[in-house]
């Protein structure tokens, strides 16, 4: 087994009375893309929102890399190479596209105290924003102003956007979430490239494109990891039929029989 | 980067032209009120052009600008009185206290947002403006006259109000210039995007707060240096000028003109300062008048001044 990228300790966060994490432990190996799912409210974002570092965990360890990242502030994790895209699109609306990929290229590009020479010409930071938006299918987009994209290019902008920060594994929150079929279709292929080159923890509620794309699948229901395995366990778990499949059951099959061209 | 001719361009233009000439003017009429009222104007469009920097590009609303104001021409009157007239000593040294209170408002205000952080700002002027009323030996309440402008020996003479008011300008225009360069730089592009998503800009790996505190450092230090001048222009000091409605006019400004271009807070005081200029000789109540207008511009025009110009090419 290839050495653990990610490394999840007994991570738990409680709001009150709600258990939104609860002992959640996983290790996501170099190169995986491994699926959380889960029903509505089940914490998947939660778990994301800690890893990502925007909120502190009650208890547990976040390792990254072998390195203890737990009491990190979100913009050192993203420095590490750990890049989260939102589920609801979380973009600069009054800069165009490029602007916005940019300034993620800026971000890792060392500081940011230039306060004279004008950013927008500066090669360092367009080019590979260009490329970056090139990978998501946007490189025709680039000059437009994000609040004039439509939702579908917002999802791939976000992407884009994590991408541009060289990141060593993505957090994706939902990249689907919205999306008409052709639209979700198109990520799928997206995703499918950069599977293998960059390890992916991936939230995601349409079951089609998880079975397709995941190594790996855990599945998540208030708080508590339930399952966690290949996408034919996960397909044949009892229990995760019973607690969470089992309204997609239509859905299931679907897949099943999609999987057995494959 | 090429400038376009547009409307707007030519107008902005035509006014820069104008305040040049402002001194011409006076001298030809002999009017030295209208060249004091520019130099006044000139000198809040500074303070308002440094207002914008943070409120305008970078979603900082700071309701406590004036406290700058205050403390440059406290640093300026306190050392007159004191007998240090030169202002290689003077200057230097309100840009430096008006840096470090921005650092000091902002180290603390830039960990709150919103209604809090407004209030943070407002706090902190109003102690300045109370530890003003407090200092009896400099003029508590009653202020502090400056005998005796700042003296840079030969190089101007700022007694002379034409060489006054063009320093002035020069320094307007230095301002405007520094603020486009910076909201054009990486450092701008960054404090933009922590206005418009500050939780996203942390995603993407920008420690924005330490970013935010030197933009709010930058700005505090050329309202400094525009309160010094505006102590140099009064002869005079008081708590008066860091009463709250002071930091409020600098947003009503900024507002009026166009919040987020450089330009638009240039365009405000001067409408602000003219208009009021202009009403209070009608009635005394010209605030009745300022106010329904100030909210017809929030209302129908959010891009103010700068932005009816830039919307009438289109229309």
């Amino acid at each position: 087994m290839a050495e653990a990228l990610l490394e999840i300790e007994g991570l738990s966060k409680r709001f009150g009375g709600i258990v939104a994490s609860d002992g959640i432990t996983l290790a996501v190996p170099k190169g995986e893309l491994h699926a959380i799912i889960g029903p509505n409210g089940a914490g998947k974002t939660t778990l994301i929102t800690q890893l990502a570092g925007e909120m502190r965990s009650d208890t547990g360890r976040i390792r990254f890399e072998n390195r203890d990242v737990t009491a990190l502030p979100t913009w050192r994790r993203s420095q590490l190479g750990l890049a989260r895209s939102f589920q609801i699109t979380s973009l600069f609306l009054d800069f165009t596209a490029l602007d916005n990929v940019a300034l993620a290229v800026q971000a890792h590009a060392g500081h940011s105290f230039h306060f004279w020479r004008d950013a927008r010409s500066e090669p360092a930071l367009r080019e590979p924003a260009r490329a970056a938006l090139a990978r998501v299918g946007l490189a025709e987009r680039a000059d437009v102003l994000v609040s004039r994209l439509s939702h579908g290019e917002h999802r791939q902008l976000e992407i884009a956007m994590a991408l541009a920060t060289s990141p060593r594994m993505l957090l994706l929150d939902e990249p689907m979430a919205g999306m008409g079929p052709d639209e979700s279709a198109r990520m799928v292929t997206i995703l499918r490239e950069l599977k293998g080159e960059l390890t992916i923890l991936l939230i995601e509620h349409d079951m089609e494109a998880v079975f397709a794309l995941a190594d790996r699948i855990t599945v998540l229901v208030y708080g508590r990891i339930i399952a966690s395995g290949l996408p034919q366990d996960i397909r044949a778990n009892a229990e995760v039929r019973q607690a969470y499949l089992g309204e997609q059951e239509q859905a299931m099959q679907g897949v099943a029989q999609g999987a057995g061209h494959g | 980067m090429i400038a376009r001719l547009t409307l707007r361009n030519a107008f902005v233009a035509a006014v820069l032209v104008l305040l040049a000439l402002v001194p011409v003017y006076a001298a030809l009429t002999g009017n030295t009120f209208l060249l004091s009222l520019f130099t006044r104007i000139v000198i809040l469009a500074m303070a308002a052009v440094s207002l914008n920097l943070i409120m305008g590009f970078g979603g900082m609303v700071s309701f406590g600008h004036a406290a700058y104001l205050g403390i440059g021409g406290y640093v300026i009157g306190i050392l007159a009185k004191e007998g240090v007239n030169s202002g290689f000593v003077q200057w230097p040294l309100a840009l430096a206290v008006s840096a470090l209170f921005a650092f000091a408002v902002g180290a603390l205000s830039l960990r709150t947002r919103g209604v809090y952080f407004i209030m943070i700002t407002l706090a902190f002027a109003q102690m300045v403006y109370y530890v003003a009323i407090g200092l009896d030996r400099y003029g508590g309440d009653d202020g502090l006259t400056i005998y005796k402008r700042s003296q840079f020996g030969e190089l101007i003479n700022l007694s002379n109000k034409t060489a006054f008011y063009y320093l002035c300008f020069v320094l307007l225009l230095a301002t405007i210039y520094l603020v486009w360069r910076i909201v054009n730089s990486r450092f701008g592009l960054l404090i933009q995007g922590a206005r418009s998503n500050d939780r996203r800009m942390r995603a993407i790996g920008f420690p924005t707060y330490r970013y935010k505190l030197t933009c709010f450092v930058i700005a505090g230090t050329i309202c400094g240096l525009a309160g010094a001048l505006l102590a140099n222009h009064t002869d005079f000091i008081s708590p008066a000028v860091m009463h709250w409605t002071r930091s409020g006019d600098l947003i009503v400004m900024a507002v009026l003109g166009g919040m987020g271009t450089v330009l638009g807070p240039v365009l405000g005081a001067l409408a602000l300062l003219v208009l009021e200029e202009a009403l209070s000789g009608v009635t005394e109540y010209w605030q009745i008048i300022i106010g329904p207008i100030f909210l017809l511009v929030v209302l129908f025009a959010r891009g103010g001044v700068d932005g009816l110009l830039a919307g009438m090419r289109r229309g």
